[in-house]
């Protein structure tokens, strides 16, 4: 776009239409308030539920209304407060998966990126190991190996989902590197490294939040994935996944299995329209901000 | 002695295990405080030369000599820092900023890899450098989104100045700036050549502009230098048949309404240049020696040499009958 002659009062209206149209996203809305409330429900979850999740204090397979909103399970157990009490299991796994993910991803691919050569041939041919498989086939090998618990489920979901990080971070860094911009700075006397640190990550930064938001609900839904095999959260842990794996066993009563996936569709949603809105907020070239610009 | 020497430079690219040679043996001299103009066609190497003269390609012949020492190629490390004194500015303002920094702390940068003052007199002088290229100090704080390309283009050259260069090579500046703004790019590279002694190697197609600002020219085809010489010498009377062609394609405006003779054919792939004078399919004067040998640069002149057989002074006189109008 251009301003010539830009004031300074051409400033702030520049920046007010990146929040402003951010707004006029219904589905940005949504992500970030479903988003917002899962994760204030999974730091309140013993203020919220009524009962303890693991209390056997009721008569069993109750269908929801009354005493219990969401009904019983077949061991007496309130099964609103499993859900909540679910998001305190699902959302801080899953955002310490994806954050290892990303810090074993990210400099796994930086390193490939800007050494090139050997190292990036080890690096990238150890992710398409990785691609090869189905991630959820992968991860199940890698839980059945290490023993079925919910932390061997997160260390085997890192080890299936640092590769999309590397892949990413080590595409940009090449193709950043090859800007004109990095160029200009290598010119002016920067050496590589501190070209890598100011001009070519701090451009990297923008994607690959975008990638790790939306990774968050495909965590989540590995990691329910891998418990509704048994391979991940064991009774009598409120997990999601595992929630739906008791509602199978007793499928007449629904209302077992429905909620906790239920919980899980809405999160995975959240945090998928969380990271589309997040892309066009990046993204110069995203629509919304052309058209905010020719106002 | 020049400030820049380049010397029979060579730059070899590998294309699909194929040796392209998108320069071949071109020789060029910058002096202080001139404006040397390098022109030729699309594909014919001008920017391979740009690249290397400063460094970012490794020549596969000759050398350049920058302020009588050998230049080294850019290597992973810092460059050596009077090398830093030899900028690039390049063609595209959009591309050569970054989207994510403000305007001043990329001019800044020059300054502070130089290990230049503190703080607060890094930032007087940026406002100084925005100054002497026609912009306001307030645009330091700004990104590079918030200007137009005219404006940008004169941001990037604030940061080549930034470095202190007593050389700035410039890749097609001005080609990607509409018509006005050309010209008021034009007129500052020209005042701070002259201001700040600067040599300027000014890469372009357009010939009218560097008509208008260089000094001296050099046309280029194929990878190769055919003609140098004075500015207005070269324009008057072109001694070499592609230099006279590329002169004749420039659309007059006077009245006349009829339409500049086009060069016929296209610039060979310099994957497979044709044998001999690289130029002789596609000139109207070629004969029995042209494909068979490579014509060196005659010199006629004190500033002026030609590659072209028909400038041979042992042979001048056969072929007077063809020599060029």
């Amino acid at each position: 776009m251009s301003v010539p002659g830009a004031t300074p009062v051409r400033r702030f209206r520049l920046r007010r239409p990146r929040v402003a149209a951010a707004w006029r996203q219904p589905l940005a809305v949504i992500g970030l308030s479903l988003a917002a409330a899962w994760i204030l429900v999974a730091i309140f979850a013993p203020l919220l539920a009524p009962s303890d999740p693991l209390e056997q204090n009721a008569a069993p397979l109750l269908p929801p209304g009354g005493d219990y909103l969401f009904g019983t399970d077949e061991l007496g157990r309130d099964v609103l407060s499993r859900v909540l009490y679910g998001a305190r299991i699902s959302i801080p796994l899953a955002l310490l998966l994806v954050g290892l993910a990303l810090l074993v991803g990210a400099t796994l691919g930086a390193v490939a990126g800007y050494f090139g050569g050997f190292v990036d041939s080890i690096v990238m041919r150890s992710a398409d190991l990785v691609f090869a498989f189905p991630a959820i086939i992968l991860a199940m090998v890698v839980t059945a190996v290490l023993g079925p618990s919910i932390r061997n489920a997160v260390l085997a979901l890192v080890i299936v989902s640092w590769p999309s990080y590397a892949r990413v971070v080590r595409g940009l860094v090449l193709s950043i590197g090859q800007t004109e911009y990095v160029t200009a700075t290598r010119l002016l006397g920067a050496s590589a490294r501190r070209a890598l640190v100011r001009d070519v990550l701090p451009n990297v930064a923008g994607p690959v939040l975008v990638l790790a938001t939306l990774d968050l609900g495909n965590a989540i839904l590995l990691l329910s994935a891998l418990s509704f095999l048994g391979l991940g959260a064991q009774p009598p842990q409120p997990e999601w996944g595992a929630g739906v794996a008791e509602g199978i066993q007793y499928f007449q009563f629904w209302w077992i299995g429905t909620f906790p996936g239920l919980a899980i569709f809405s999160v995975v949603l959240a945090f998928n329209f969380l990271g589309d809105s997040l892309r066009d907020v990046l993204d110069p070239q995203s629509s919304w901000r052309a058209g905010s610009e020719e106002e | 002695m020049s400030l820049v020497e380049v010397r029979e430079l060579g730059v070899v690219y590998r294309r699909q295990g194929v040796d392209v040679h998108a320069v071949v043996g071109a020789s060029l001299a910058l002096e202080r405080g001139r404006i040397t103009g390098l022109v030729g066609e699309s594909g014919c190497g001008k920017s391979s030369l740009a690249r290397a003269i400063v460094g970012l390609v490794e020549p596969a012949a000759g050398e350049i000599v920058f302020d009588g020492k050998p230049l080294s190629p850019l290597r992973r490390g810092a460059r050596p820092r009077h090398e830093t004194r030899l900028q690039l500015v390049f063609q595209n303002p959009y591309s050569s900023l970054n989207p994510r920094r403000t305007v001043g702390s990329q001019i800044a940068d020059g300054l502070r890899l130089r290990g230049e003052g503190e703080r607060t007199d890094r930032r007087t002088r940026v406002g100084e450098l925005l100054d002497q290229v026609g912009l306001s100090g307030g645009a330091a704080g700004r990104f590079p989104h918030q200007f137009s390309g005219g404006q940008r283009q004169r941001i990037a050259i604030a940061r080549a100045l930034a470095a202190d260069p007593s050389v700035i090579v410039l890749d097609e500046p001005l080609s990607s700036l509409d018509a006005s703004t050309q010209a008021q790019i034009a007129n500052l590279l020209v005042g701070l050549t002259r201001d700040l002694e600067l040599a300027l190697l000014l890469i372009s197609h357009d010939l009218a502009i560097v008509r208008h600002i260089a000094d001296e020219v050099s046309v280029m085809y194929l990878g190769t230098i055919v003609e140098e010489g004075p500015t207005r010498e070269l324009w008057s009377s072109p001694q070499h048949p592609y230099t006279e062609a590329l002169i004749a394609a420039i659309p007059a405006a006077d009245g006349s309404g009829t339409l500049p003779e086009a060069l016929p054919g296209e610039v060979p792939d310099p994957a497979s240049p044709p044998s001999g004078c690289r130029f002789h399919p596609r000139c109207p004067h070629a004969f029995a020696r042209c494909p068979g040998e490579v014509p060196p640069l005659y010199a006629l002149g004190p500033d002026r040499a030609a590659a072209c057989f028909l400038r041979d002074p042992a042979s001048t006189q056969t072929h007077e009958h063809e020599g060029v109008t």
